[in-house]
């Protein structure tokens, strides 16, 4: 089977899975956040933190639990770092240092897992189970509230409140991400992803050396890191070691994860507004997206329009052979299209065009189909600002699922659309304007620019994968694209939550004929538009400097 | 009813209104009062920069860039002051007409505001009952008397007497207009003249506040507000301004890094040691970011209010025009919106054995003498489908007229000892009994038949040689305006539902109903149910649009999210109301409707244009800027572009000439013809969206053609 042939089963593959999950799951999901019944581990759960489960909150209050329970967060991934040595399970390692423990308990928090650390040699197992691993879930969590909160906006009528955090916290882990997590991790392990509390392991290579391998609860992470859009990897090599992505049907496997929850949103969105079409629109302009950037990724890899590609016969460079083209690049670009960043292959070594497509996808605002719940939140946005330009167009005041969208609407909408531009491109900016950020660099040229522009693009997007080539671990650097994630992920949060509170306030319009119909092709094609031009040529300039340079030359 | 010329309104710009604008425009430049605007404001401090820049290291090009960005301000402000230019020559004429008006206070009574008509003696004329004061110290309750003559000095209600009144100084109509005490039709305007007779009038306006300021300070634009799609709007394009800033202000470290990394490539005028130059970076800014619409969103404004008052309709508010684009219901009274104003006989049914022709003769004969609008369409109707000749009253000697009353509601004639009567059913068959003649079951049933009908029966009887007898019934009916039907399939294309309103019975208003095609009625309306029915609507989510002249309909004017009152109605009605139709014509409800559409596409379809060039000029402007130093982003130079300097150049140029080629786009309107949603998106994607992205292609390459042959530009 030829490599054009073999990315085409893949691509086909997974998406026809994924036409199973987005009905099931999403529809599973609808349930999880609309019920009114607690289990008993949940009621558990409320009474040690004192919660009253059916208490509505309005936006600002759930904006305040959203925000202290990421603040208490962030101190305990950070204290557990620095005091490991003195903890559990610690294997013996050291404290790590203050400025990669914020930066990481930052990352982890904030669902991107940008990694200034040697996983498997830095953290010890209690920090990768009781910090890194349970800020997976509950970060994948905090990003699914959000987004079904402000589909509550939408869906409800003259209301004050959105829905309860903790509540929706709290099921977000313990009926989506939890059990679905646990039986992937069973297949991982049959798929022979290792899983084991042990130390390291000491051999004997075969040309006589000695190597530490190291062991430990892998599988499990590995299926959280995917499903819930983490990205953080046990080890330092991420999803291209072979402990945890051993071969290329575990490898299918984890882009099925990866995408899962994204994918299934919009349909959890459409049952919650009671009308699926509306989802359908939202997935198709994912989907739009996502295909094209999957097929250009794989177009650049394949082509290999490169020197040393062309010599070998295929870009090979930075990718494993059990994966192969096809399966690095749609990984890739899967991986960035969400806000995993997860990687099987370095991104670094891909063609320069290849690579611009992965910072491309993260700078779409990672919309498709983007995080566990801010992928739908950040689409969402995209349409309310397609709405008000398209809704003027047929003239009518433009509404969105009977919503008007006024004054108070289009000023969260753009305050939310201008952190990730400002974040990434200032930046990116302040490391070229800086001698501390210039020192971090390994490469010059328009390739070394790419390597700065990625890792803020990454940080700002809650992304975390790395195109390598920075010394991040300084630092200058860990306290920039600290501050980046903290932003690109909080302020975005807050905005999206004041929005869903001024849209729950509204008593909806009847739709009539002469509303804007949004979930017919047309608009789904609007919104694509609005994407590409109001967000994606906002960063030209810069990619122009960059992969582009590199690309065209 | 307009043609679809008629929607358009005079857009046509013309080249003097242009000059005459120029001062205003350059007075608007004025940072102070430009700020307002974020996106222009921009452009203004960039046009400050460059000139700093041109004048500490001038060069041709530098100059030209700088020129053009001065245009592109001074055009964006020419296209404010054009579109208020035009108000201002209205506002003109008003003045006039408001100026050195003294009025005739009268002393008595004392107490102000209080009048009892008939309690003042003409006798009182001589002895000087009155001052004689300026129309500018006239207060609230104050009776002044106007005659024949003389200038209404203030807005106010007739309380006594009735005359002409000539209202053209506002209206534009030549045709006099009666205003009388009592009733609906007492309310005059200052600065209208009376033509004929004598009234009182009682002050009901405050000084300063009166209609006619108020229209001078509408067609002026001077308290004009920001509506709140504008305002939105604004707040989108002042997020897209910040955005292209930051995109511009980071690529400087970018750019000296790459110049840095690549020493051997020599400096350009775009690039240098220390980066993009200024100048070119101001361009690229003031390229993307979105001025077409930044320009000429407030013209677009003020050009929708004026065209609204092109058709005699003062909105008190910008928001009210918007509003009337979100209308989702539409109140129309039956009477002079969907039918015309009275019924109109439309059928001569015979009792049994009189011949048709029979009847209609002898209805004609007894209408007569009827002058009201049903007598008249009898003896019409007679006319036109039998053929008979209209006699005048005077033609027939010895005739005996009995004109119609309230009270006898017959109207007939004696003649040749042949009586004939026509009218009220219950009426004729009482006078048929009380000459001795026995009207048929027969007759009461097309009586009833015609009642079920929804249309109103009189019946005509005659006394013949002493018998009495029933000849037939007269159907009349109401009669619905031609192209109603359509009109309403229309508004029901653009989701608007329309409820008629009426005073008729259920069975009647739904006969009309179904006739006229409208989506409901409300039959047996009174004031409180016409309230209670919008609020309905509106609790329902949908925006409700009515019109009304009379003081009870005042609470329902107010409740509507676009009250609409006739000027010929009473001053409660157009104080509760936000539009005052000039015309008083109640149809115009809907080109109301459609004006509010236009204002909101015309925003919505510049916008998408402004944003859809944003494409075109990234591939002039980056590949200009960076090629230098990686030769292979000339790839990017899709447009074959002379020089970085020309390309720079010419995306200037383009983005400065596009906004004067879209004013008279601005001030007419976008093209809107009445359909769904679906279909109007569609149309204004294809001409605003994809034209928005190929123009500025075409544009720029055109203008590099040009300038490539100006010196500085290679």
């Amino acid at each position: 089977m030829g490599a054009a042939a073999a990315g085409t089963v893949l691509v086909l593959s997974v998406v026809a899975v994924l036409a199973v999950v987005y009905p099931l799951l999403g529809d599973y999901m609808y349930r999880v956040y609309t019920g009114t019944r607690h289990s008993a581990a949940e009621r558990v759960v409320y009474r040690l933190a004192g919660v009253r489960p059916d208490a509505e909150q309005p936006w600002a209050v759930y904006a305040r639990a959203l925000l202290a329970f990421s603040a208490v967060s962030v101190l305990v991934v950070y204290g557990l770092q620095r005091l490991q040595d003195r903890l559990v399970l610690g294997l013996g390692r050291p404290p790590v240092p203050a400025h990669v423990a914020w930066n990481t308990a930052v990352s982890f928090v904030t669902n991107t897992n940008w990694q200034a650390y040697p996983g498997e040699v830095a953290m010890g197992h209690l920090v990768q189970m009781a910090a890194l691993a349970v800020q997976n879930f509950v970060s994948a969590a905090v990003g699914m509230a959000v987004a079904v909160a402000l589909v509550r906006g939408f869906a409800r009528r003259q209301a004050d409140t959105i829905g309860n955090f903790w509540v929706d916290l709290v099921r977000g882990t313990f009926r989506v991400l939890l059990p679905i997590a646990f039986v992937a991790a069973l297949v991982l392990v049959a798929g022979g992803v290792v899983q084991n509390l042990a130390g390291p392991h000491g051999v004997t290579t075969l040309t006589g050396g000695t190597q530490a391998i190291t062991g430990g609860p892998v599988a499990s992470q590995e299926a959280i890191k995917e499903l819930g859009t983490n990205g953080g990897g046990f080890y330092n090599a991420n999803s291209a070691h072979p402990f945890e992505n051993p071969s290329g049907w575990t490898n299918w496997l984890q882009i099925v994860l990866l995408l899962a929850i994204p994918v299934a949103l919009p349909r959890t969105f459409g049952r919650l507004v009671g009308q699926v079409r509306q989802g359908h629109a939202i997935l198709a302009v994912m989907v739009v997206i996502a295909l094209v950037s999957v097929l250009a990724t794989n177009v650049f890899e394949l082509s290999g329009a490169a020197t040393v590609p062309q010599a070998a016969g295929a870009a090979m460079e930075g990718k494993e052979v059990r994966f192969g083209v096809p399966g690095s690049a749609t990984f890739a670009a899967v991986t960035t299209l969400t806000s995993t960043g997860a990687t099987d292959s370095a991104h670094d070594s891909f063609t320069p065009l290849g690579g611009m497509m992965t910072m491309l996808n993260m700078m779409l605002g990672e919309v498709a189909p983007g995080g566990a719940g801010s992928g739908l939140y950040g689409m969402l946005v995209l349409a309310v600002i397609t709405v008000f330009v398209a809704g003027l167009m047929v003239g009518r005041t433009p509404e969105y699922l009977g919503k008007r969208i006024g004054a108070r609407e289009i000023k969260l909408a753009s305050l939310y659309f201008l952190v990730t531009p400002a974040l990434v491109l200032a930046g990116t900016a302040a490391a070229m304007g800086n001698r501390a950020g210039l020192a971090a660099m390994l490469n010059g040229g328009p390739h070394g620019l790419s390597e700065v522009l990625y890792a803020f693009t990454s940080a700002a997007a809650n992304n975390g994968s790395a195109f390598a080539g920075i010394s991040g671990g300084s630092p200058w650097w860990c306290v920039a694209l600290g501050l980046c994630m903290a932003f690109g992920r909080f302020l975005p949060i807050v905005f999206i939550l004041a929005l869903a509170g001024s849209l729950a306030r509204q008593a909806p319009v009847p739709a009539s004929a002469g509303t804007l119909p949004t979930h017919r092709a047309q608009f789904v094609g609007m919104v694509a538009g609005v994407t590409v031009i109001l967000v994606a040529l906002t960063f030209l300039p810069a990619l122009a400097l960059a992969p582009l340079a590199e690309g065209l030359s | 009813m307009p043609g679809p010329a008629g929607r358009g309104g005079s857009g046509l710009l013309d080249p003097r209104q242009l000059v005459r604008s120029l001062p205003d425009a350059v007075r608007k430049l004025n940072p102070a009062a430009l700020w307002r605007n974020p996106v222009m404001f921009v452009v203004e401090i960039g046009a400050f920069l460059t000139t700093g820049l041109a004048i500490a290291t001038p060069s041709a090009f530098s100059w030209a860039i700088t020129v053009w960005l001065w245009l592109t301000v001074v055009f964006a402000t020419l296209a404010e002051a054009v579109a208020e230019g035009r108000g201002k020559a209205q506002a003109a004429t008003l003045r006039a007409s408001r100026r050195d008006t003294t009025a005739r206070r009268l002393r008595e009574p004392r107490e102000p505001g209080t009048w009892d008509p008939g309690t003042w003696d003409s006798g009182t004329w001589d002895s000087g009952a009155w001052d004689v004061v300026g129309a500018q110290d006239l207060r609230q309750g104050d009776l002044v008397v106007v005659e024949a003559g003389e200038v209404i000095p203030g807005d106010g209600d007739v309380v006594e007497g009735i005359a002409s009144v000539d209202e053209s100084a506002i209206t534009g109509e030549s045709a006099p207009v009666i205003r009388e005490s009592g009733g609906d039709r007492s309310a005059v305007t200052g600065g209208t003249k009376v033509l004929s007779d004598r009234i009182i009038v009682r002050i009901t306006g405050k000084p300063g506040e009166s209609f006619v300021d108020r229209m001078i300070a509408l067609v002026e634009g001077a308290d004009r507000q920001k509506t709140p799609n504008e305002i939105a709007l604004n707040i989108l394009l002042a997020a897209l301004t910040v955005i292209f800033l930051v995109a511009t202000v980071t690529m400087q470290p970018l750019a000296i890094y790459s110049k840095a990394q690549n020493p051997g490539m020599p400096d350009t005028a775009a690039l240098g040691a220390d980066g993009v130059s200024g100048v070119v970076l101001v361009s690229l800014l003031v390229c993307l970011i979105p001025t077409t619409i930044g320009a000429l969103l407030s013209a677009i404004g003020i050009a929708g209010m004026d065209r609204l008052v092109q058709r005699n309709v003062l909105a008190m508010s910008g928001r009210a025009v918007e509003a009337a684009g979100d209308v989702g219901t539409l109140l129309l009274d039956k009477t002079g919106t969907i039918t015309l104003g009275n019924r109109q006989a439309s059928q001569f049914v015979p009792a049994e054995g009189v011949p048709e022709l029979d009847l209609a003769e002898a209805a004609q004969l007894a209408s007569l003498a009827d002058e009201t609008p049903e007598g008249r369409s009898i003896v019409v109707h007679a006319k036109q489908a039998y053929d008979l000749r209209e006699r005048r009253p005077g033609e027939l000697a010895h005739a005996e007229w009995i004109a119609f009353t309230a009270q006898t509601r017959m109207s007939g004639v004696n003649v040749d000892g042949r009586q004939v009567r026509k009218g009220a059913a219950t009426s004729v068959m009482k006078w048929v009994r009380d000459n001795g003649g026995h009207p048929t079951g027969h007759v009461g049933h097309l009586v009833d038949g015609i009642s079920a009908s929804g249309g109103t029966p009189l019946v005509v009887g005659e006394v013949r040689g002493g018998t009495a007898r029933v000849l037939g019934v007269i159907h009349l009916k109401d009669v619905v305006k031609q192209g109603m039907r359509e009109r309403f399939d229309e508004m029901r294309r653009m989701g608007i539902r329309t409820i008629m309103i009426t005073g008729d019975n259920p069975m009647t208003a739904g006969a009309i109903a179904r006739e006229a095609g409208v989506d409901d009625f409300l039959a047996e309306a009174t004031p409180e149910d016409k309230l209670a029915l919008i609020r309905k609507e509106q609790e329902g989510g949908r925006l409700v649009a009515m019109t009304g002249d009379g003081t009870n309909d005042a609470p329902a004017l107010a409740q509507a999210d676009v009250g609409v009152a006739m000027n010929t109605g009473t001053s409660a009605a157009k104080e509760a109301g936000n539009m005052v139709d000039l015309d008083s014509n109640p149809t115009k409800l809907i080109e109301i409707v459609e004006i509010g559409k236009q204002l909101l596409i015309t925003r919505g379809a510049l916008t998408t244009f402004s944003i859809a060039n944003d494409i075109a000029k990234y591939f002039a402007i980056i590949p200009a800027v960076f090629a230098a130093v990686y030769p292979g982003l000339d790839t990017l130079n899709v447009m074959r572009l002379h020089s970085p300097q020309s390309a720079i150049l010419s995306a200037v140029v383009f983005n400065a000439l596009v906004i004067v080629a879209l004013i008279p786009l601005a001030l007419r309107g976008v093209r809107y013809r009445p359909s769904s949603a679906s279909k109007l998106l569609s149309r204004n994607l294809y001409v605003y969206g994809l034209g928005g992205v190929v123009t500025p292609f075409v544009g720029i390459k055109l203008i590099d053609l040009l300038v490539r042959f100006l010196p500085g530009m290679s």
